[in-house]
């Protein structure tokens, strides 16, 4: 396999780009200078800091690394979820709910996908296990935070409808029933589109660089088709599990609709 | 044995409160706003956490789910909610529905009109008729005619008759006095803190 390799000079010139959303953000008064100047630094120093890291870890073949950044991925991810909600509940119970979800749906994931499916050897090699858990966290990641986030809203905004279901002797799932819908509806949407888009749209990024790095095209697109389903199951297993986490929260054991549980919304 | 006791129920701001209620009975609860009369209601409904004791027919509350208690004391809210397009989906028998707008007062046919074009008091009137579907033994009533005309309140109002004389008990919370002593002999004040009960 062959590829250009790229100096230091290609990546200054792509990052002048940059320069593009500085220029439009001050002569339409937007205001995001200084939070575009941070993310791109965020950018740079994490992309960079990830690439030594999974060097080392490369080398190592190790279980136990492995495993390592895998946690630390799912604790970040639990946390980004978390950061993401317009209103989330007391103490650590959003990001308790999406750190959970997240953990059951890398580790299913990842042991299914590289371990019975890709299969390489041994099968924790963590060339194969990080970027596909990777790929799957990113994207349930999303499918959790946007389902929380509707379901949590949804609840407040329709506080009388869900109560006068319980007052007239509903129990709290049924209650919740048309908020859970579309709260599991809004969290797969992303990957159902992404799916729908995938190769007219768009090529994906797995396969692009996997194109790039001088892989076949015909086998980066089954490696590829096999991750986008991963990624659909993760996400559909992801947000089921926090999203009826959520509305377990959001009620008690008399089928109340306990919106004191909450914190007061940001903003 | 009283059809509904509440024993030292505890509400944010009140006193526990204390009394108890027959078959038949109407209880009119009385206060400025904000004292707690919504949430007095809803704590006997079991919709907010409350300290203190429930009975109905001598069950405890908590002998029951919370969704058969519900069933059996009912609340009304004042805003009631709606949560499918038109009224009739939230009824499921279609002939009682029709008969229950009659006695309140409704034209059949808005049982079909969409929530959103509902006036206040046509949604008032119709969630009250949601909410006697099951025949409940307990209704819990906040400001059910506070958004109706005088024909319209009548009409409420003789329809409640029927139902204390069935045997229905009813906690009533109302801000007309002239209503509440049409339809119950004692009150529960709140005050100063504290829910007092006495005659009318």
């Amino acid at each position: 396999m062959t590829y250009v390799q790229l100096t230091f000079f290609d990546l200054a010139g792509a990052a002048a780009l940059i320069l593009v959303n500085g220029a439009l953000s001050l002569a339409f008064r937007l205001g995001m200078e200084r939070s575009l100047a941070v993310s791109t630094l965020r950018m740079c120093v994490q992309l960079g800091a990830i690439g030594f890291v999974l060097k080392f870890i490369f080398a190592q073949t190790s279980p136990a690394w492995t495993l390592g950044l895998g946690l630390v991925m799912i604790l970040v991810a639990g946390r980004e979820i978390a950061a993401r909600q317009e209103t989330s509940f007391e103490g650590l119970w959003t990001y308790g709910l999406g750190t959970a979800s997240l953990l059951f749906v890398g580790t299913l994931g990842t042991v299914f996908g590289v371990g019975a499916l890709i299969g390489p050897e041994p099968w924790y090699t963590p060339r194969y296990v990080i970027p596909v858990l990777g790929m799957l966290l990113g994207n349930t990641m999303t499918g959790i935070s946007l389902g929380l986030d509707t379901l949590i809203g949804a609840a407040r905004r329709q506080k009388a409808e869900i109560e006068a279901q319980i007052a007239l002797g509903a129990a709290r799932f049924e209650a919740l029933k048309p908020t859970l819908r579309r709260a599991l509806r809004t969290g797969m949407m992303p990957i159902v589109n992404a799916m729908a888009a995938s190769g007219i749209v768009a090529l994906p990024g797995m396969m692009t660089g996997q194109i790039l790095s001088g892989v076949d095209p015909v086998e980066a697109t089954k490696y590829q088709l096999l991750i986008m389903f991963l990624i659909a199951g993760g996400t559909a297993l992801g947000v089921l599990v926090a999203v009826l986490g959520a509305a377990w929260r959001l009620t008690d054991e008399r089928h109340r609709l306990r919106l004191d549980r909450l914190r007061a919304s940001r903003g | 044995m009283a059809l509904l006791d509440v024993a030292a129920l505890e509400i944010p701001n009140l006193a526990p409160v204390s009394f108890t209620l027959e078959r038949g009975e109407c209880l009119a609860v009385q206060g400025p706003s904000g004292t707690g009369k919504t949430l007095l209601l809803r704590a006997i409904a079991d919709l907010d956490p409350a300290g203190g004791r429930v009975f109905l027919d001598g069950l405890e509350r908590n002998a029951m789910s919370a969704p058969e208690w519900r069933r059996h004391v009912r609340y009304a809210a004042a805003e009631p909610g709606w949560w499918e397009a038109t009224p009739r989906r939230h009824f499921g028998d279609a002939v009682k529905a029709e008969a229950l707008s009659k006695t309140l007062g409704l034209a059949a046919s808005l049982l079909d009109r969409p929530v959103a074009e509902l006036s206040t008091g046509e949604r008032q009137r119709l969630a009250l008729a949601r909410g006697l579907m099951d025949d409940p033994a307990v209704l819990l009533l906040d400001e059910p005619t506070a958004a109706l005309d005088p024909k319209a309140r009548s009409a409420v109002e003789r329809c409640l008759k029927k139902l204390l004389t069935a045997g229905t008990a009813i906690v009533l919370v109302s801000h007309d006095r002239a209503q509440a002593k049409r339809l119950a002999r004692r009150k529960l004040a709140i005050a100063g803190g504290r829910a007092k009960v006495g005659a009318l």
